[in-house]
């Protein structure tokens, strides 16, 4: 081992720094992914001019999830502005992104954050869990606490040359089915409840028919990413599967950044109603002396202007003037939600702890 | 390892710079070790049983070190002959060739994941003409085994070339004038001397693949049973916030990791002194 220090200390500087620089140009060129970073909006006026009389500029941490980089980059500006007429208070909001579970973990494990909005609420009761946000959170704020939602879609190529309409098309032999491991996913989750509840529907309720079908369906899958961002890159950019299983905003993100000659969206029969929940995280919120402009932040996502934000950023709107706006981008999918499962904790129960459902799938499958 | 002599060494300061030696391992590697073995010991006996007995962390377990063994052995055969070709040779675009070297060092994994993937999926260029001969590599062990050589290559390389740098050519010299076919010397001569080194290289880039996360996910498919990798299996615990399952599936690689490294070092220790049968 001290041979490969030597070599470190004796390494020619310059040949080391052209290795490096290489390297970077080659990492920038091909974009980085997937790990969590953090942007920090400038408040609405663009410096911290304050007189003395003005109250202190205070800072949000936001601990959120990977697919609402961009709607939290739109929303922040906005509240700034908001909260800047209101009551004269600069405020700046550090956002932080990556895969729903890991942001709860590093919130748990002392990430401090004000507030946090994540991909489902088992992800917020696990935090409550270590007594750093109050039981009751989810009745803190109206609908669950969750201002916008979403739910599962088909993104298929163009053409849709495999004929693919609707559930009971993904467990044809032919077909080549993109999900992320629901293991590590929290998107991947939506889709697999979303397809175990049409098979339910479909069977008035039988759990075998629907343990049998939602097997079925993942027998068309050839590879199981650890996240939403890696089964798109999977179906656009290798070209691998026929159809991906997806967001309905990462759906429409695909379709607008790699282009509509490529891709369409299929819409199912029914999916589910995937309701991304928010909470002030109270004890951190108490310690800094944030909690009114957390709660204000929170409660904002509910107003006109929050809810146009979230829709014009594919997320489904709660207020029915702004969904009457956004009609035409929203079709109508029969949704049930994750009562049907008997709430988020006897989901993860059943079907993602370790030897649940979609274990039993997978083993004793050699 | 060397053992402490009782012998007056030229140089003082021993007491210092061993206490600090120690101080520093116990602050960046021991403690944070130690914490695994901590959050792990909150398991009974049976509890830590039954999770890393589980057939699928079994089968995760089998494939890491597999695929990483294989891999840090193809990494030696090439990267001594890559480290001989740039120490030994002189012709144009070596400085670049060198650079190149260290790319897997510096690249963040999860872009050489991407960028493997990308090339061999059966719609990748090299994933397509393997596809011809009826080999399938992204989304299977020999996926991760490709990717796991990427990541490896630079430790054999970068552990070799000093030493090759080092060594006097009138050696050689002398054994090809004694009659010794080029084989021979090379086997006789060249061998033995590399060989420390070698196994150094060896045994950072199998430590290195056990690990490795970042730059599999992408190309092995994570199939259940199948492409697993022992570090997804703990990332999936973690995803189940299940911070103890995951560290018991964490210590036990680090046991096996540790007890693989410790018997490379042992063998890398008789070859120096020259115990081995040659």
């Amino acid at each position: 081992m001290a041979l490969f220090l030597k070599k470190a200390a004796a390494g020619r500087p310059y040949k080391r720094g052209a290795a490096l620089l290489t390297a970077l140009a080659l990492a920038w060129s091909l974009a980085g992914c997937g790990s969590s970073d953090t942007t920090t909006n400038a408040s609405a006026t663009g410096g911290g001019s304050s007189q003395a009389s003005a109250p202190k500029d205070v800072k949000l941490t936001n601990v959120s999830y990977d697919p609402t980089r961009e709607l939290y980059d739109a929303y922040n500006k906005a509240f700034a502005k908001y909260w800047k007429d209101k009551t004269g208070q600069n405020v700046t909001v550090e956002q932080s992104h990556g895969g729903s579970g890991a942001q709860a973990r590093a919130v748990i494990d002392g990430l401090e954050a004000d507030v946090t909005t994540l991909a489902l609420a088992y992800d917020i009761d696990s935090i409550s869990d270590k007594g750093l946000i109050n039981k009751d959170w989810q009745t803190k704020l109206k609908d669950n606490s969750s201002p916008y939602t979403s739910t599962i879609v088909f993104l298929v190529r163009k053409g849709n040359p495999k004929g693919i309409k609707d559930w009971e098309d993904l467990i044809k032999p032919d077909v080549k089915v993109i999900t992320p491991n629901p293991k590590t996913s929290g998107g991947a989750r939506w889709s697999y409840l979303a397809a175990w509840g049409y098979a339910l529907k479909k069977n008035n309720n039988d759990e075998a028919k629907a343990k049998e079908y939602v097997g079925k369906l993942f027998k068309n899958v050839p590879v199981l990413d650890t996240g939403a961002r890696g089964s798109t890159t999977t179906f656009v950019e290798k070209g691998i599967g026929d159809v991906l299983l997806s967001w309905e905003n990462e759906a429409y993100l695909s379709l607008n950044q790699l282009g509509k000659d490529r891709f369409e969206i299929i819409n199912p029969s029914v999916s589910i109603l995937a309701e991304p929940p928010v909470a002030v995280v109270d004890k951190v919120a108490d310690k800094r002396g944030t909690r009114e402009v957390a709660q204000a932040y929170l409660e904002y996502l509910y107003s006109e202007e929050g809810q146009k934000i979230a829709a014009e950023n594919y997320y489904r709107p709660r207020l029915q003037s702004i969904a009457d706006q956004f009609k035409d981008k929203f079709p109508k999918i029969e949704l049930f939600d994750i009562s049907l499962f008997g709430g988020w904790a006897k989901a993860q129960q059943t079907h993602f702890s370790d030897g649940g459902v979609f274990d039993q799938i997978y083993i004793p499958s050699k | 390892m060397t053992r402490v002599r009782k012998k007056r060494s030229v140089l003082p300061g021993f007491g210092l710079s061993m206490g600090f030696t120690l101080l520093y391992l116990s602050l960046i590697v021991l403690v944070p070790l130690s914490a695994a073995f901590l959050k792990t010991s909150a398991l009974s006996w049976d509890q830590f049983w039954k999770i890393i007995l589980n057939p699928r962390v079994i089968a995760s377990y089998k494939l890491s070190f597999y695929t990483s063994f294989a891999a840090a052995l193809i990494n030696a055969v090439f990267g001594l002959l890559i480290a001989w070709v740039l120490v030994r040779y002189r012709f144009p675009g070596r400085r670049i060739i060198d650079g190149m070297i260290d790319i897997p060092f510096a690249l963040p994994t999860a872009v050489a994941g991407i960028a493997l993937t990308t090339i061999y999926a059966e719609k990748g260029w090299m994933g397509g003409l393997l596809k011809e001969l009826g080999i399938k590599v992204a989304f299977t062990p020999l996926g991760i085994m490709v990717a796991l050589t990427f990541i490896g290559l630079p430790f054999v390389v970068r552990t070799l070339q000093p030493v090759i740098e080092e060594m006097e050519k009138d050696v050689e010299e002398a054994a090809a004038s004694l009659g010794a076919y080029r084989w021979t010397t090379f086997r006789r001569v060249i061998l033995p001397e590399l060989l420390p080194p070698l196994l150094t290289g060896f045994a950072l880039a199998f430590a290195r693949g056990i690990g490795e996360y970042g730059s599999v996910v992408f190309i092995s498919g994570n199939m259940p049973m199948k492409t697993e990798i022992a570090p997804l299996l703990i990332m999936t615990k973690l995803e189940q916030f299940d911070y103890t399952g995951a560290t018991a599936i964490a210590v036990v690689m680090l046991l096996i990791s540790f007890l693989l490294l410790l018997a490379i070092n042992f063998i890398q220790w008789k070859s120096s002194r020259g115990l081995l049968p040659r």
